[in-house]
Parts: structure tokens; C-alpha cells; sequence
């Protein structure tokens, strides 16, 4: 079928990150830095990407100010006519730096936030002192007059803050929180059994965020990714397939979503071998699920094929074993029970030990690091 | 519940464009990771949101640009700035 354009890249610009956060986005297997694109490899990137009709890049990581040349590659985004958008966790940045970024053109920042007290937090991050560290950035970014949302992955360790972490969020300033409860792929799968909330747990934090949503209307937007294991009707997973938006890892490789490696048998090109465009619409990976041909019963058929794409195809895989099949999360699917089921028992399971992204276990499974 | 107020002199929040597409020769809202479409009144409404103007004042002009009956054209205008504002896009 025809690609329509892309609106919004993540670029992924470094896998590196001082923190270990146990739900991390990144891959298992992280790239490491000497695979990693240049500074004139991403800048070739966005004007590519300018020219297919992105107008949005999320400059992401990793962590992003991990690299040195942050403020070279922002410039290059705002330069090729991009809306950009910063990631982070705060951790690599200061005022002066911010100052140097909002000169190359810088839009919004989103700053990562693990809880509402330091002790928590900074255990979630693996990193002592990232808390207090992510408020002195925060407020560095409203003082400059500048865009913040502030992210907080929510799970069964923080999701009873939810009322004082608005809260916080709002006294930083921010125009924009997201209340991004996780979603398990990679690490956080790995993590499954502790981080997930029961279903108490859940049904409290769904009224809460309505009643925070109604409070807050007008001086703070909330927005929030919902949890998939207790959902009735599936994420529409990226805006569908190869529909909205791509990723591009550190090293080049071009991923419908960040989590579609996880899927056997795709077939990913760099943007080191061919262009962007020819990527987006031609790559194996883009085409596998784009549209709705690739659909099953009783996605096939559904009213909401368009609506929801059937769907997240990593979940599916995780959950159902095929990547094609609908996402279980939906009450429509046949393993809908499955994934309520497996809520119940990561839930019940009350595991509090971590393995940390990029981080040796200490409980003796081996370390999956690069 | 705090009903959100209509800005005074509205203007675009920090980290909220008005840009012209050239892919989709269109107009569009860059938002904080968000794009909203905005063509026709929209973008005769959203470029006038420069802070110096009031809302009065857009709804004067907007009622001069389509020649429309001015009460329809304030419904119009309040009801999108209204929304706008209550996503924290439209500041004031």
C-alpha cells in the first residue's frame, strides 16, 4: 500500500544513559557508542526527514545530553525545519547548557521524573541524588520561559502518588505532565513482576487522574498512556504501523516503533546504506504491518481496524506469540483472559528487587549489557 | 473545578508554533508533541493570538474577514480559544 508521510521521528542518539531505570524503553542489547551516528549523519537525517514531511523531532536517548554534540545536533533539527523536542532526564545538563540549547532552537523539553520523594526516585533510577538534580533542571527550563512537560512512568511502586506528583509537576511550572503508565516490552517485561500494579491499584489511579485532569483544566494539560494488561480496547500503537511516525536507534537502524526489534524474522535498513524515504516506504519492517491487509480475525473485520490498527504488534508478540495477531489487551481478542490473567499474577507476585537497564543483577541471573 | 478563563490578550504558550506545512500545503499547530490541524478560520483566529490583540478585537476581525454575522463569528472564536486554553496552548 501507499506510505502516507511521516509526521514525528524519535531519534534515539545515544543508548548510553547514567541512569538504570527498570522500565526503560531501549532494547535488551544496547548499541553501543562507536556504532553511533555523527553529528553530520543526523543532520543528513533531518533534512531527509524535512523533506518527507516530518515536523517533528524528538531528540531522544538513552540519555541525549550524553552526547557531546547535543547542541550541534539540535541546531541541525531547528536548521532543517524541525519542531524539536528534548528527552531527558535531566542528568548531563545545566543551566548554561539549556541557555545554549534553547539558542540552537530548542522548543520543548520533557524531563523524566521516577517519583514525588528522593529516596524512592533515585531508587528507581538507580542513581543517588538524580531527583533533586531533575527539580534544579526543571526549574531552569520554565525560569528561561521554555516548554516543559514533565514524564513520570507509572507502576506499582509510585502509583498511589499520583495527586502529589501533579502537584509537583505543576509547582516546576510545566505546562504538560504525562502520566505514562508502563508498558512491557524489553525491560519493563523483564521487570513485569514488579512492576505491576493490581487492579485496586489501577481503578484508584484511573479516578484519580480524572479527578487531577478536572482540577488542573486550564493550567495543566494531563496526558496519559493507559495501562494495556487492565484495558478493554487496545492502544492505537503509534498512530498504526509505519502510519505517523519512525525511529531511528544510535546507530542508524530505522524502526516502525522502539520496541520492533523485539519481533523475529523484520528486516530493518539504516539510514547509513539508503535514504529515508526509500526506508519508510519500501523496508520489509515498515511493510510487514502497515495498513490493514495483514490483519487477522477478528481484527480483519472489526469496526475499530482503523481506529486502533489492532493494536500494539509488540505486545502481541509478547503476549500471544504472533506478531499479527490482535493485541490481547483487547477484549475482542481470544487471549483477552491471558493478559488479565498475567497482570494478576505479576501483580500478586510482589517482587521489589530490579534488574536494572544496563546494569549486572545482583540476584545471579547473568547481565544482558553490550 | 477550576473553569479555565478566556486570556485577555491571547497568545500562542511557549513551545506552540503556528507553521506552514509545505508537505501537506497546509497550516498546522506544533505543539508539545502533538500537531493539530490548522486551516481556513482556524488560522485566521490563531495568528491573530499574538498577545497584543484581544479577543474582542480577533472577533472583529474575523467578522470583517468572512463577512459573517458578528455574534456567530464570537461564538466561533471563544468556543476555539476556549478549547485552546484549556489545553494550555493559548496563554494570556
Amino acid at each position: 500500500m501507499n506510505a502516507p508521510a511521516p509526521l514525528g521521528l524519535l531519534a534515539e542518539l545515544t543508548h548510553r544513559c547514567p541512569l538504570a531505570c527498570p522500565y526503560c524503553s531501549n532494547p535488551l542489547k544496547l548499541e553501543d557508542r562507536a556504532d553511533e551516528l555523527d553529528t553530520t549523519g543526523w543532520a543528513d537525517v533531518f533534512r531527509q526527514a524535512v523533506a518527507m514531511g516530518v515536523l517533528q523531532v524528538h531528540l531522544s536517548g538513552g540519555e541525549p545530553a550524553s552526547r557531546r554534540d547535543l547542541i550541534e545536533i539540535t541546531r541541525a533539527a531547528s536548521d532543517a525545519g524541525l519542531y524539536t523536542n528534548l528527552i531527558t532526564s535531566a542528568i548531563g545538563l545545566d543551566a548554561d547548557r539549556l541557555g545554549r540549547l534553547k539558542t540552537a532552537g530548542l522548543d520543548h523539553v520533557q524531563v523524566s521524573i521516577q517519583d514525588t520523594d528522593p529516596t524512592g526516585s533515585d531508587r528507581i533510577a538507580g542513581y543517588d541524588g538524580a531527583h533533586g538534580r531533575k527539580l534544579a533542571f526543571a526549574e531552569a527550563v520554565t525560569g528561561l520561559g521554555m516548554a516543559l512537560t514533565i514524564n513520570a512512568v507509572i507502576h506499582r511502586a509510585n502509583i498511589d502518588h499520583l495527586t502529589t506528583l501533579v502537584d509537583l509537576a505543576a509547582s516546576l511550572g510545566a505546562g504538560r505532565v504525562e502520566i505514562a503508565h508502563a508498558q512491557y516490552y524489553g525491560w519493563a517485561l523483564r521487570n513485569r513482576d514488579a512492576l505491576m500494579p493490581t487492579r485496586a491499584q489501577i481503578d484508584r489511579a484511573m479516578q484519580e487522574l480524572d479527578r487531577l485532569q478536572a482540577r488542573y483544566a486550564g493550567r495543566l494539560a494531563i496526558d496519559s498512556v493507559l495501562p494495556d494488561y487492565y484495558a478493554r480496547r487496545p492502544k492505537p500503537c503509534m498512530g498504526g504501523w509505519g502510519r505517523r511516525s519512525l525511529n531511528i536507534t544510535p546507530s542508524g537502524l530505522v524502526l516502525p516503533c522502539h520496541a520492533a526489534q523485539t519481533i523475529p524474522g523484520l528486516a530493518f535498513w539504516s539510514v547509513r546504506d539508503r535514504s529515508l524515504a526509500d526506508i519508510w516506504t519500501h523496508s520489509p519492517a515498515f511493510e510487514a504491518f502497515r495498513g490493514t491487509a495483514w490483519m487477522k480475525e477478528p481484527c480483519r473485520s472489526c469496526e475499530f481496524r482503523e481506529l486502533d490498527f489492532g493494536g500494539c504488534r509488540c505486545q502481541a508478540l509478547a503476549i500471544a506469540g504472533d506478531a499479527a495477531a490482535t493485541d490481547p489487551s483487547c477484549d475482542l481478542s481470544p487471549l483477552h483472559g491471558r493478559i488479565q490473567a498475567l497482570a494478576q499474577q505479576a501483580a500478586a507476585e510482589q517482587a521489589t528487587e530490579y534488574a536494572y537497564r544496563g546494569r549486572p543483577m545482583r540476584t545471579g541471573v547473568a547481565p544482558i549489557v553490550s | 473545578m477550576d473553569e479555565p478563563v478566556l486570556p485577555e490578550r491571547p497568545r500562542l504558550a511557549p513551545g506552540v508554533r503556528l507553521h506552514f506545512d509545505k508537505t501537506r500545503n497546509a497550516w498546522v499547530l506544533l505543539c508539545p508533541e502533538k500537531v493539530i490541524e490548522a486551516e481556513g478560520p482556524a488560522n485566521e483566529i490563531l495568528r491573530r493570538c499574538d498577545g497584543t490583540r484581544t479577543t474582542a478585537d480577533i472577533i472583529d476581525e474575523l467578522a470583517a474577514v468572512f463577512s459573517a454575522d458578528r455574534a456567530v463569528i464570537a461564538q466561533d472564536v471563544t468556543d476555539m480559544l476556549t478549547e485552546l486554553a484549556h489545553k494550555r496552548l493559548l496563554v494570556g
